[in-house]
């Protein structure tokens, strides 16, 4: 009961009545006028950060995928150049192949066009020479049977002379 | 995780100076009613007395409880405003300055900080019972921390206007940890998702109390916090606020417990009584926690005055440093379990069944 008795455990009905006044006004007005904002300012700057986190982390990966496509775009496009560089090499090599081919063909055709030529040639100057041999022949023949017809002797040596004169070459 | 072993230590912590709060604590109090009829004695006839022998309670007493007007130091007094209603006068406002050494004012009088009215004899009228809503010393510090916290916090508040995409700056920067603080490892693991309605009061709760303790510590300083009624009506809106947004999984567990029905005649009334204890338990862990600290420093510069001697002086100046500083962690202790416990009963009355099932 002493305890009781005491000021200090025997709240006062004012200070009650104060403290219910001007806590509830605190209350109130911090409410309104302070943790409002605060906590939805916070609450704001951390969404701010986790997003700037966020997209940190999305535009690395992303970089990261960028570099690998590059790496990609590298790698298929020094694949398509040396598949390029190796075409290029079996086309030219097939043409100078092929333009050989045609050259030595080429050449073969016009060594037996000349051969045919010569063939001809010859023939042809054959022919011209056995009818000239025969023309010659004719005109000996003539000749001897004519100067035989005049002089039996002359005739002979003649005849001999032109036989040595007409020696074939 | 985090926060149960810094609840834990803080517990330690407590535990350590609660031997010694309690102690001096039932000592003050219990010879504290001496000291009040001591002091009953005439005026003139104790002012002699009183040049012998230091009154070391009555001084302690006088300091921690509360008082019309705001004395600073001995003669330099602060008057505030009294207002008092009466059945048959209604309501009366004037200076506090006005009672002062005893004098009689419109037939008032202060007796020992209650003000009381007396006859033209002098003696007391028993029959008029004044309702005093006095602006006493302790309501001007409420006033004082209120406008303070208002000041600051709208402050803070400007500052994430003003600051906005940018790092905080100056108090601002200095309280949102504290702010941050509160939200991550207090009210949120306590209350659970649910928290943002109840943050808000928290908040206002905790640097109110940590504000008023700070400001209990100046020189000169108002014992409000460690005031039966300050704490009172705390323990009261904790008390509302719990058992208003309790869910029926809060109401089963009270009033029909998991236990065989026969064990309901000691269940049911053990639960309600720990639904009452808990804010018993706010009100007076804060008021016996910052009064006793008032009353070991009191106790502590009173010795001086036992021993009459300066020698003592230093010695006493060292335990007084070491107590203000143990005090100034008390200070935010205090704050912080009062707002733990709260967030954490109102935790419990909200929280979903499939908790319950533990128990």
């Amino acid at each position: 009961m002493i305890l009781l008795d005491n000021a200090l455990l025997n709240p006062s009905p004012g200070l009650i009545f104060w403290q219910l006044v001007v806590f509830g006004s605190l209350v109130f007005i911090l409410w309104k006028f302070a943790w409002k904002g605060i906590i939805s300012a916070l609450k704001e700057r951390e969404g701010e950060i986790e997003g700037a986190l966020r997209m940190a982390e999305e535009t690395r990966a992303e970089m990261a995928k960028l570099k690998s496509d590059n790496d990609k775009l590298v790698a298929e496009a020094k694949k398509e150049r040396d598949l390029i560089i190796k075409e290029a090499k079996e086309a030219s090599d097939k043409m100078l192949a092929e333009a050989k081919d045609r050259a030595v063909e080429q050449g073969n055709k016009i060594m037996e066009d000349a051969r045919e030529v010569m063939t001809q040639e010859r023939v042809k100057m054959m022919s011209q020479i056995k009818k000239d041999v025969a023309t010659l022949s004719i005109e000996i023949a003539e000749k001897v049977i004519r100067k035989e017809l005049a002089d039996k002797a002359t005739q002979q040596s003649f005849i001999s002379e032109l036989v040595a004169d007409a020696k074939l070459n | 995780m985090k926060i149960a072993s810094f609840h834990k230590e803080f517990i330690k912590v407590l535990l350590m100076f609660k031997y010694v709060y309690s102690l001096v604590f039932c000592i003050v109090l219990g010879i504290s009613p001496s000291f009040s009829q001591h002091t009953e004695e005439p005026a003139a006839a104790t002012a002699a007395h009183e040049e012998e022998k230091f009154d070391i309670g009555g001084m302690i007493m006088h300091h921690i409880a509360d008082e019309h007007g705001w004395e600073f130091t001995h003669g330099v007094k602060l008057p505030l405003p009294i207002i008092l209603y009466t059945a048959d006068r209604g309501l009366e406002v004037f200076s506090s300055s006005k009672l002062d050494h005893g004098q009689v004012y419109n037939d008032y009088k202060n007796e020992h900080e209650h003000i009381v009215r007396v006859n033209a004899d002098g003696t007391v009228n028993e029959a008029v019972h004044p309702m005093d809503f006095s602006i006493t010393k302790n309501v001007a510090t409420l006033m004082l921390g209120a406008l303070i916290l208002i000041l600051i916090f709208t402050s803070v508040s400007r500052g994430y206007v003003k600051n906005k995409g940018k790092a905080p700056k100056g108090i601002q920067s200095f309280l949102e940890p504290l702010i941050v603080y509160m939200r991550d490892e207090v009210v949120k693991p306590s209350i659970g998702k649910n928290y943002g309605k109840y943050f808000p009061y928290l908040l206002t709760l905790f640097f109110f109390i940590f504000i008023n303790n700070l400001l209990g510590l100046l020189p000169g300083g108002a014992n409000l916090t460690g005031n039966i009624a300050i704490t009172l009506v705390l323990a009261l809106i904790t008390f509302l606020i719990t058992n208003l947004s309790a869910n029926k999984y809060y109401w089963k567990h009270i009033l029909l417990p998991n236990t065989p029905k026969w064990m309901w005649v000691i269940m049911i009334p053990v639960e309600v009584v720990g639904v009452l204890m808990k804010p018993l338990s706010l009100m007076i862990r804060l008021f016996a926690n910052i009064t006793a600290g008032h009353i070991i420093m009191l106790s502590l510069f009173g010795l001086i005055f036992i021993f009459k001697s300066w020698a003592v002086a230093p010695a006493i100046s060292i335990f007084a440093l070491f107590m203000s500083a143990i005090e100034l962690l008390v200070a935010f202790l205090q704050a912080f379990i009062f707002t733990l416990l709260t967030s954490m009963y109102i935790g419990s009355a909200i929280e979903d069944h499939h908790a319950e099932e533990h128990h």
